[in-house]
């Protein structure tokens, strides 16, 4: 055992750690600190025995108080939606049209539908609805089953060429290169004459064949001048924008072997609030009609 | 217990104090050693005077101010000051301080910081011995513990005395009284927060938010402990304050200070001493300024950190300096460096001190003693402070009373960054986010401004593109409103437009700008 060392100037016992020279005195805890500490000591023990603490092979003790994360986390979902039930149900009253007029239900709507599309629609029309080749831009102002609110609900609760659903949305174009209806010379000139429907690059020399072509064969669903029919999600082919491309080779392909595209029927999945609510989103992006 | 004692009185009926400071440093105990309490005889004279009048306003402005109304019409809250948390507004008179307005705050934060240099430099801590609210707290508790158990000495009896029925009620009283004034003092601080008579009722119908009474119960606590309880330990063991002061004195800074250049010798036995031809300073060891010191020091040890500048002692030496006809100011604010000044003058060679020297033959102070000046206050040092601060608040104030009150903010669409119409034309969407930030409904006229080839409509509108919108932004608050701005991409030379989103009050001339980016939407 070594002496204890008394410092000169304090005449405080030291520790005998040294750096450098200086020597750290061995002054007692202030008593304040040290009650705070056994407190603390205290309450850990309580807290061990009140709540889940020790864990065991499998699992941990359960704790007196019986509380559990995932109980709470629970218990606060279901306080958000208890909060939320007003809303929705006013909005399960109201038609899209009327939700529309009412700026609180447009507030609520929008943000609920907002977050659905996200994890509904976004894997195919984008995270923005920007869309892709083959899949919608749903901000633009270019709807081939209709832009009004009711229109894109209803496109949303039955979906398009989804066949479980007998109210969906359902057209088809005929193969008509495949299925041998058109002679190909015929579906080039045809491909020239859409092209220039929308100002685009096209072979001046096919256009009279081209324009025959399609007033026998295309014009009874793309219209008389190429503006397509909504009844029928016909696209109107005299605009700028083009689902599947508008090269004369991505129209040659269109008419020789169609691709059809097919969107769920979302009504009995998500449920008549939700379907609004993604309506009323759809329509604000700045398209609507 | 040796604070404590029967006292004597001298010859001239001039009454002395068998007092122990407690806190002096030979005295001090080990770190578990019970606290030794204090017993704070009261003081009179010129600067309890001048704290009574501190403890007057400040207690004032705490308690009256947030029940000063101000008008700011129907859109805002009347009262003066108000920190509205929950609207995230500040309100404090004619100024209303935004969220991003807060650099105000930090603004101040800087004037107090250098206002603390300041005030140090020049003044020593007048903070602490006048206006912290520690002290301010203390002094009122002591006034409730003199008006119930009597003054020093009837305390340290009652303290002593076995417990009886009139001890228990006196206890009972002091501590009833305290406990209302903590209550009172918490229940003061929460109508900063909110529509002070409205919150009053509510507090007292027991409707008010629980952290109102939350804030109460720990500020009620709060009070009571440090104010009654702890009093002169939170300066001295929890306050970082003193250490930071002490650390920004200088040798010229104001200190409350033993004048021992006159006063040593100290002697209780004067006549006799002198009658002995041996010489004796001012200071016939009274012990007053010990007893009626709050911190328990005793001033005669020289500069201490527990010593908060009070100044009570001053007023306690000077009633003993009169009744005993000398020259008062034997415990004054001075400076060390006029100390030293006036102790070289009184030391002989060997060092001890010769009242002689510093004293006439009348009992008079010499004339080439160095008193306390205004230079002591006005030396370079201060004058930089006080610059700097100055410079700070002009800034402040010129920003204050020149910034704006429309402001604008506009977040451009990232996914998609653009979009292209059916026609061909480009449409960009962005978030235009008003701000009114006066107190009354305003009509602006948003605009785009370098972009003859763009037009702007709203979203859900018919399409029918202009350069110019009218907008309703409600009172004190902000408008997000989407705008669509078209363009003709053949009008377009580059990928990106460069322009600019006006918003000018349609009744007056403020506006603001915001520059804002056009995509072109690229090759598609």
């Amino acid at each position: 055992m070594s002496e204890k060392e008394i410092d000169s100037v304090t005449n405080v016992e030291t520790t005998g750690h040294e750096w450098d020279g200086i020597k750290e005195l061995n002054n007692p805890l202030p008593r304040w600190w040290l009650w705070v500490f056994y407190a603390c000591i205290v309450y850990a023990i309580g807290y061990c025995i009140y709540y889940p603490a020790i864990p065991l092979i499998e699992g941990a003790t359960q704790g007196l108080a019986g509380y559990s994360s995932r109980t709470e986390l629970h218990q606060e979902m279901a306080t958000i939606e208890a909060g939320r039930t007003e809303m929705l149900e006013r909005i399960r009253q109201a038609d899209v049209a009327e939700i529309q007029a009412d700026p609180e239900l447009t507030r609520f709507a929008t943000a609920g539908g907002a977050s659905a599309f996200k994890v509904y629609c976004s894997q195919c029309h984008g995270s923005g609805a920007q869309g892709a080749s083959g899949y919608p831009n749903l901000n633009d102002d270019d709807w081939l089953w209709g832009g009004s609110i009711e229109q894109i609900a209803q496109t949303i609760r039955h979906g398009v060429r989804y066949e479980e659903d007998g109210d969906t949305r359902y057209s088809e174009m005929p193969a008509f290169g495949r299925d041998q209806l058109l002679p190909r010379a015929d579906i080039l000139a045809a491909a020239h004459y859409v092209r220039a429907l929308s100002g685009l690059e096209h072979d001046q020399g096919a256009m009279d064949e081209g324009a025959r072509v399609f007033a026998e064969n295309c014009a009874a669903c793309h219209g008389e001048n190429g503006h397509g029919n909504k009844e029928l999600g016909a696209p109107n082919l005299a605009d700028a924008l083009w689902l599947y491309g508008d090269t004369h080779q991505d129209i040659v392909s269109q008419i020789n072997n169609p691709k059809h595209g097919v969107m769920p029927a979302w009504g009995d999945r998500l449920g008549d609030a939700l379907v609004k609510q993604l309506a009323v989103y759809v329509h604000g992006l700045g398209g609507g009609e | 217990m040796t604070t404590v004692d029967h006292n004597g009185t001298a010859g001239s009926g001039l009454e002395q104090f068998d007092v122990q400071p407690v806190n002096r440093r030979d005295q001090q105990q080990p770190l578990y050693a019970p606290r030794k309490k204090i017993h704070p005889k009261r003081a009179e004279g010129a600067f309890r005077r001048f704290k009574w009048l501190v403890m007057l306003i400040t207690l004032g402005v705490y308690y009256a101010t947030p029940w000063i109304r101000w008008d700011r019409g129907e859109f805002a809250p009347d009262q003066a000051v108000l920190i509205d948390l929950y609207h995230r507004r500040f309100y404090f008179f004619w100024i209303e301080i935004w969220p991003q307005e807060f650099y105000y705050v930090a603004g101040l934060l800087l004037m107090a910081a250098l206002g603390l240099f300041l005030v140090t430099s020049s003044v020593g801590r007048a903070w602490c011995g006048y206006t912290c609210p520690q002290t301010v707290w203390v002094d009122l508790f002591l006034v409730v513990e003199r008006f119930v158990e009597g003054d020093r000495n009837k305390r340290i009896r009652l303290d002593k005395a076995s417990m009886s029925a009139s001890k228990a009620a006196k206890r009972v009283s002091k501590h009833t009284i305290w406990l209302l004034i903590a209550v009172a003092t918490g229940g003061a601080w929460i109508f900063y927060f909110a529509d002070a008579p409205t919150l009053l009722m509510e507090v007292l119908s027991g409707t008010a938010p629980s952290v109102a009474y939350g804030t109460i119960a720990v500020l009620t606590f709060t009070t009571y402990a440090l104010g009654g309880l702890m009093r002169e330990q939170v300066c001295t063991y929890m306050c970082p304050w003193p250490r930071i002061q002490a650390a920004m004195l200088d040798e010229h800074s104001l200190t409350v200070t033993y004048n021992a250049w006159r006063g040593e010798p100290r002697s209780r036995h004067q006549k006799q001493q002198q009658a002995a031809g041996v010489p004796a300073g001012d200071c016939v060891d009274c012990n007053a300024c010990v007893a009626v010191c709050p911190m328990g020091i005793d001033i005669r040890d020289g500069q201490q950190l527990e010593c908060i500048t009070c100044a009570l002692c001053i007023d306690a030496c000077d009633g003993v300096m009169t009744k005993l006809g000398k020259p008062t100011g034997l415990i004054s604010y001075s400076t060390f460096a006029a100390h030293d000044h006036n102790m070289k003058l009184a030391q002989r060679a060997d060092g001890t001190i010769d009242p002689g020297r510093v004293h006439t033959p009348e009992g008079g102070i010499a004339p080439e003693v160095r008193h306390t000046t205004l230079r002591s206050i006005l030396r370079p040092r201060t004058m930089i402070y006080f610059v700097i601060w100055s410079l700070i608040g002009v800034a402040m104030l010129v920003m204050l009373t020149t910034r704006g009150r429309l402001e604008m903010n506009v977040l451009h669409d990232r996914n998609p960054v653009s979009v292209t119409l059916s026609d061909g034309r480009v449409r960009n969407g962005y978030t235009v986010k008003i701000l009114n930030m006066m107190p009354e409904r305003r009509t602006v006229l948003l605009t785009i401004e370098d972009f003859p080839d763009g037009a702007m409509i709203m979203p859900l509108e018919k399409d029918d593109p202009r350069q110019a919108i009218f907008l309703d932004v409600d009172p004190d608050s902000l408008r997000a409103q989407r705008i669509f701005v078209i363009a003709e991409p053949g009008g377009l030379e580059n990928q990106q437009t460069h322009f600019r989103f006006r918003v000018r009050d349609s009744a007056g001339s403020e506006r603001a700008e915001y520059e804002a980016i056009f995509d072109n939407g690229g090759s598609r």
